[in-house]
């Protein structure tokens, strides 16, 4: 019995944030498939618990709703920021936001009014405004992405984005986009009426606005990707 | 660029997939995970559940259904029927639903769209709209509930404004004068509500072939096309659905 404990402790845990703001089952359930297809020895945990996020090896947040909303909750789960703080900004666990976790690492949203984000990359969550009026929002369905990196050799790019390629689709829904402060925590963008940040990222934290877990293959060969990762 | 979606729906009842005919006649054909299966591996871009159970004992059978194809398909899932309480909408995103779809509850009570959205985010709340020519033969169209027995006297334009005020993040109009004929989408219907409001809007009910899916965007002027029988019954596959947009100019996820 002792034996299987450490066992379990050792194993590498991808955990998904519980903040009561998001489909963390859509989550879980793909990496889960991800880990059983590839026979990959990885725990999936879903946890609200800030021991449990200063165990883990890889962290994910998603998030639906709104910024205002889904940053209350984050804190107002006693010791979750903290922890999350810890783990990524210190120890430098390997992180993925998702959606509107995401846009939470942004400096501040400007949706429902001004709120302070976690301010781990630097910018504005802010509204969409396509340039062609009829243009509908929210952004929904699926879109390519427009890598900021020189492709034309594949270690120029960022190595969660290494697996995917021009022409694959994203699932997005938001009325929302990221405005990085700096151009070069921009890693993706993709094109609704104008330019929206798909996918940011920054040392150890890399963040997309469309949600692999519902973007069938490509979104699970990134998930895939974002286990090896190793910033 | 954003692709136009194909969003095929299955008819649930009692966790088994059906589809009605003129809302008459069902047919039993299937096990929901083995159809979303097929329909995810020929390309469909949503998939939309359609809860037809009618006793409320065995109305938890759809969140089975929804957990199950949850785990095997990664692709969004919308569910709709009978949806009246909140406790219902979380019930389903819990199980893996991303979507709900609100049809009379909206009628009755259009502050539940108000509700919902603040609630669970609009992203999650479709506010689908039953609607056919009105019967006096005055211009426009009327809204109707319950399978599209009940008249309410609502305009669906006027309704379909209010509900985006309220919250909803996407519309699915079905004309009741068309479901299940095969003649093709109401465009003018169509077009008058995609054009009225700012969100999207999903076109439905009498898609008989696929030039029938283009038109719902080339002159319904709809985001989004939905279609049961013509899948179904594997008369076209959504791959030759795709094709034949693209062929037609219509920015397609192949």
């Amino acid at each position: 019995m002792t034996w299987i404990q450490k066992s379990h402790m050792t194993k590498e845990t991808v955990l998904i944030i519980d903040y009561g703001s998001g489909n963390l089952r859509s989550a879980a359930k793909s990496f889960e498939k991800i880990i059983r297809d590839e026979a990959r020895d990885i725990n999936v945990l879903i946890s609200d618990k800030p021991e449990d996020i200063k165990k883990a090896t890889r962290l994910v947040l998603p998030g639906q709703g709104a910024f205002a909303d889904c940053m209350n909750n984050l804190q107002n789960t006693s010791g979750m920021i903290e922890a999350l703080e810890e783990r990524v900004l210190k120890d430098g666990a390997p992180f993925l936001g998702i959606c509107v976790g995401m846009q939470l690492m942004a400096t501040r949203g400007l949706e429902h009014g001004v709120h302070a984000g976690l301010n781990w990359i630097e910018g504005e969550v802010v509204p969409i405004r396509p340039s062609d009026p009829s243009l509908k929002i929210p952004h929904m369905g699926w879109n390519d992405l427009i890598f900021q990196c020189d492709t034309s050799e594949q270690d120029n790019c960022h190595f969660v984005l290494r697996s995917t390629s021009f022409s694959e689709n994203y699932y997005f829904v938001h009325s929302f986009m990221f405005q990085c402060t700096y151009n070069h925590h921009c890693l993706a963008t993709t094109d609704y009426g104008g330019e929206i940040v798909a996918v940011i990222g920054r040392d150890n934290m890399i963040g997309t606005q469309f949600h692999p877990e519902k973007s069938h293959d490509s979104g699970l060969r990134l998930l895939s990707s974002f286990l090896d990762w190793k910033p | 660029m954003l692709k136009t979606r194909i969003i095929p729906c299955l008819d649930i009842d009692n966790g088994r997939v059906v589809k009605g005919v003129n809302f008459v006649d069902i047919i039993d054909a299937g096990d929901p995970v083995e159809q979303a299966k097929i329909y995810n591996d020929q390309g469909a871009d949503e998939l939309c559940f359609l809860d037809i159970t009618a006793t409320h004992q065995k109305r938890d059978t759809i969140l089975a259904v929804v957990e199950a194809v949850a785990n095997e398909v990664f692709i969004p899932l919308t569910v709709g029927g009978g949806i009246s309480e909140i406790s219902h909408i979380r019930n389903l995103l819990n199980a893996g639903a991303d979507k709900v779809s609100i049809n009379s509850a909206a009628v009755y009570n259009p502050d539940f769209i108000k509700e919902a959205s603040g609630k669970c985010g609009s992203q999650a709340i479709v506010v689908a709209i039953d609607a056919k020519a009105k019967e006096d033969g005055s211009a426009g169209w009327e809204i109707f509930t319950h399978g599209g027995r009940k008249g309410t006297g609502l305009d669906a334009v006027e309704w379909a404004v209010k509900m985006t005020e309220y919250g909803a993040g996407e519309l699915l109009i079905t004309s009741m004068d068309r479901d299940g004929t095969k003649a093709g989408f109401n465009l003018p219907l169509t077009r008058a509500i995609s054009n009225a409001v700012s969100i999207p809007v999903i076109a439905s009910g009498g898609v008989g072939n696929l030039d029938h899916l283009v038109e719902g965007i080339t002159e319904g002027h709809a985001s989004a096309v939905l279609a049961a029988s013509i899948f179904h019954f594997g008369e076209y596959s959504i791959k030759q659905a795709k094709e034949t947009m693209q062929a037609a100019g219509i920015a397609v996820r192949l």
